[in-house]
């Protein structure tokens, strides 16, 4: 069998194409050509009626409209000029993208895969994407709504700078589009990481790895006692954990709580209270979930001693909670899905640092006026961990700079002049 | 101290309700200050979850350990020095075994309840009996395979033993038929396990059309229906297939689990499984562990007075099942009866997860 007849050509470039994108040419970062292509995109899936059923969908269509783009293009230029390496500085040195990017897409975030290849384009680069190999509907819709601009006489060039594919587990495969690539992108996983690892990638292209991560939540006691509206806050804290089955690696599992003691106990009941009022009749807790969660406290009461941990029972297994007497990096081990948190309580931010030292660590999600605290606090010890300060509710919010990578610039490089 | 003399002397189905469940408390409670003064795993788990062994007012209070904890963790209330044996769970391959620990005691205590549930069924006397499985099996006694064990458990009630497979599985006919010669018009036992009995043995006498006559035949059977019912294979076409080939009708499944060796759930004549005095079943809803009333599907609680040496008396199993009744099916045992509906589904989790782990 050929490579190429294993290989599902989803969009763009197909097999007689995709061998031939690294004859094709890279771009400077934001050009004018693909902004042009992702804003007409754009507008298909944001009148595509089957798209609708997909709010994952409509959020990528919303994320690559024209005003999103010239702002993102802002963002970067703003970013690239306290390097100054800035594209627009005349006569300086200049960006391009650096050829052919290959993307692997995560196999349970089905939009994934497009956020990847859109940050590619703006980047200035050609993309493979492997999509999920499992089918979902919202591949589909993207696939579809790009073929139909594709078809437009002013967009035919781009069907010959993306590709999207789908294949199994197949290493042959990934061999032969990792030999094409100057940049490979692996969503993923840390075993899926040391998979593809072990299809070389020529000598001067460069890979970019999002591995499992940690992500954790700091809330300000506080400012839970003067909330009045939970439950815009229980439904933002719903997206970054239940919408994903608290999988992602964006997804808090630890929450600090920062206050008196008073406070912190009235603020557990006020939010946990929302939380679980939200979360009731909109989340579907698999049986062998529950099963898990009662497992992580088990395994968490027998493993880490010192912790002193103690589950907080509630009426049901919505919410499983796990408060601890103190933080060890340990913890970080424990990932169950579904909704199983940790919870620690202190009135300072110090000891953060037992958790945030570790690589691992990739979000602080944080509710109350901490950002800036969070920020020196980090700062000042110098983590290894901890690549992304955002609101709760923003967790999940796709972003050029992402898990410590400005994706511009790893996907793109710099002229000297 | 719990007198395991006196409660092994209660006939196993002849407990209602109300009693079974005063008495269950008592046991279970106990049980429960046990372990936690003697496994220090056991305590800190119960510490976590704020549970105080000391006043217990019913054991469908007292927390269960989920069984899979078995398979992580060394959970013991003897020392080594008076483990008498170690049994392991049957797994599949890769897979992580449970390893329980048994002292003399408890060891002696399962093959006693054991004893008193199967010889309800097959009388008191030893019958000749007929092993459907291979002797390779029993072999490396040093660490007993649940299927090892099983049979191990199982052959004090058979005289005359003869093993139906050889070495590679094969059906072995002459010994087969010379067996039968000799016990003609005598009861005979048979003991295996169920997907090995419908492969190597249903199967295998369907292929050569060899039909002897085993309707004075007893056969019990256990493991598990998953590899069946992937064939699709139900009980009753398991039940039909077998009479077809050797005119067997007695024939009774078992539900148990290596972590509970002994308390064994056996099927009556009205295809029920029971619970005897010795254990119990309790059905949770999965959203709240709630009990399930009768008829509601849920996860499987197994509650046992026989583990002692090790914290295994309250577990919480990944199979899925449904309580029929209590202290009424047709058949007169008394005690809850139920049926088991497999194990619990592997959940389709999001978020970026590996693309590779999960071979989706």
């Amino acid at each position: 069998m050929r490579i190429k007849d294993k290989i599902e050509f989803l969009c763009g470039a197909d097999e007689g194409y995709i061998g031939k994108m690294n004859c094709w040419q890279a771009v400077a970062p934001f050009s004018e050509q693909y902004c042009d292509f992702l804003a007409a995109v754009s507008e298909e899936i944001m009148n595509d009626l089957e798209a609708r059923e997909f709010p994952d969908v409509v959020t990528f269509g919303f994320f690559c409209r024209r005003a999103n783009l010239q702002r993102m293009k802002k963002e970067y230029e703003e970013r690239t000029v306290v390097r100054q390496v800035s594209p627009v500085s005349p006569g300086g040195p200049y960006r391009l993208g650096r050829g052919v990017t290959f993307h692997i897409a995560p196999s349970n975030v089905p939009i994934n895969f497009a956020y990847s290849m859109a940050a590619a384009l703006l980047a200035g680069n050609c993309c493979i994407v492997r999509a999920s190999s499992k089918p979902f509907r919202q591949v589909d819709i993207v696939c579809r709504c790009m073929a139909a601009v594709m078809d437009r006489k002013e967009f035919v060039w781009a069907s010959l700078v993306v590709s999207i594919v789908r294949y199994g587990h197949d290493k042959e495969v990934t061999d032969y589009l990792s030999s094409l690539c100057d940049v490979r992108v692996i969503w993923g996983g840390d075993n899926t990481i040391a998979e593809i690892r072990k299809s070389p990638l020529p000598p001067r292209s460069t890979e970019i790895t999002f591995a499992d991560r940690y992500s954790m939540a700091v809330i300000s006691s506080a400012a839970i006692l003067r909330e009045d509206n939970m439950e815009r806050l229980a439904r933002d804290f719903y997206n970054d954990t239940y919408l994903y089955d608290q999988n992602a690696c964006s997804s808090p599992r630890l929450i600090y709580w920062l206050g008196n003691r008073e406070d912190t106990e009235a603020a557990k009941e006020k939010f946990w209270g929302a939380v679980h009022e939200f979360v009731k009749g909109r989340y579907e807790l698999a049986p062998v979930v529950a099963v898990e969660k009662y497992m992580t406290a088990c395994r968490a009461a027998l493993d880490i001693v010192s912790f002193r941990p103690r589950v907080v029972l509630g009426e049901d297994n919505l919410i499983g909670r796990i408060e601890a007497g103190c933080l060890k990096m340990s913890i970080i081990d424990y990932r169950c899905p579904g909704g199983s948190f940790f919870e620690y309580s202190s009135e300072k931010i110090d000891d953060l640092q037992h958790i945030a030292r570790s690589r691992t660590v990739q979000t602080v999600a944080y509710y109350g006026d901490l950002k800036d605290m969070i920020r020196e606090f980090s700062i000042k010890c110098g983590f290894f961990g901890v690549d992304r300060i955002v609101p709760i509710g923003k967790t999940a919010d796709f972003s050029l700079v992402w898990d410590g990578h400005d994706l511009i610039l790893d996907m793109s490089r710099i002229v000297g002049y | 101290m719990i007198n395991y003399d006196e409660i092994l002397n209660i006939p196993p189905y002849s407990m209602a309700c109300e009693e079974k469940e005063k008495f269950l408390t008592e046991i279970l409670g106990e049980l429960t200050g046990h372990h936690y003064e003697r496994c220090l795993e056991y305590r800190r788990i119960l510490d976590a979850f704020g549970f105080e062994p000391g006043n217990i007012k019913s054991y469908y209070d007292i927390p269960f350990l989920p069984v899979r904890l078995f398979k992580e963790y060394e959970l013991r209330s003897v020392k080594s020095s008076d483990t008498a044996k170690i049994v392991t769970s049957s797994g599949t391959t890769g897979q992580q075994v449970s390893r329980i620990y048994l002292d003399k005691e408890t060891s002696a205590n399962q093959t006693k309840a054991l004893t008193k549930i199967v010889s309800s069924y097959i009388g008191k006397n030893r019958l000749p009996m007929i092993i459907l499985d291979s002797p390779a099996v029993v072999k490396d006694r040093a660490m007993f395979s649940a299927r090892g064990a099983g049979i191990l458990g199982f052959q004090m009630f058979g005289r005359d033993r003869i093993f139906a497979l050889d070495e590679n599985m094969e059906l072995d006919i002459k010994g087969l038929e010379e067996f039968l010669e000799k016990h003609a018009g005598e009861e005979i036992f048979l003991f295996g396990f169920t997907f090995m009995i419908w492969l190597h043995f249903y199967e295998a006498l369907k292929k050569i059309g060899y039909h002897p006559d085993i309707s004075k035949g007893i056969m019990i059977h256990g493991g598990g229906w998953k590899k069946l019912a992937d064939r699709n294979i139900s009980g009753e076409r398991f039940k039909e297939g077998l009479n077809e080939v050797c005119g067997i009708s007695r024939v009774y499944d078992y539900y148990g689990m290596a972590e509970q060796t002994g308390s064994i759930y056996m099927e009556c004549e009205e295809g029920h499984l029971h619970a005897s005095v010795f254990s119990d079943i309790i059905v949770r809803d999965p959203f709240d562990f709630s009990i399930c009333p009768v008829g509601k599907k849920g996860i499987i609680e197994t509650v046992s007075v026989l583990p002692h040496s090790y914290p295994g008396h309250v577990l919480l199993t990944e199979d899925e099942g449904v309580i029929l009744g209590e202290d009424d099916c047709p058949c007169g045992r008394k005690g809850k009866y139920f049926a088991v509906c497999g194990r619990i589904k592997n959940a389709e989790i999001r978020g970026c997860s590996d693309t590779y782990a999960d071979k989706g």
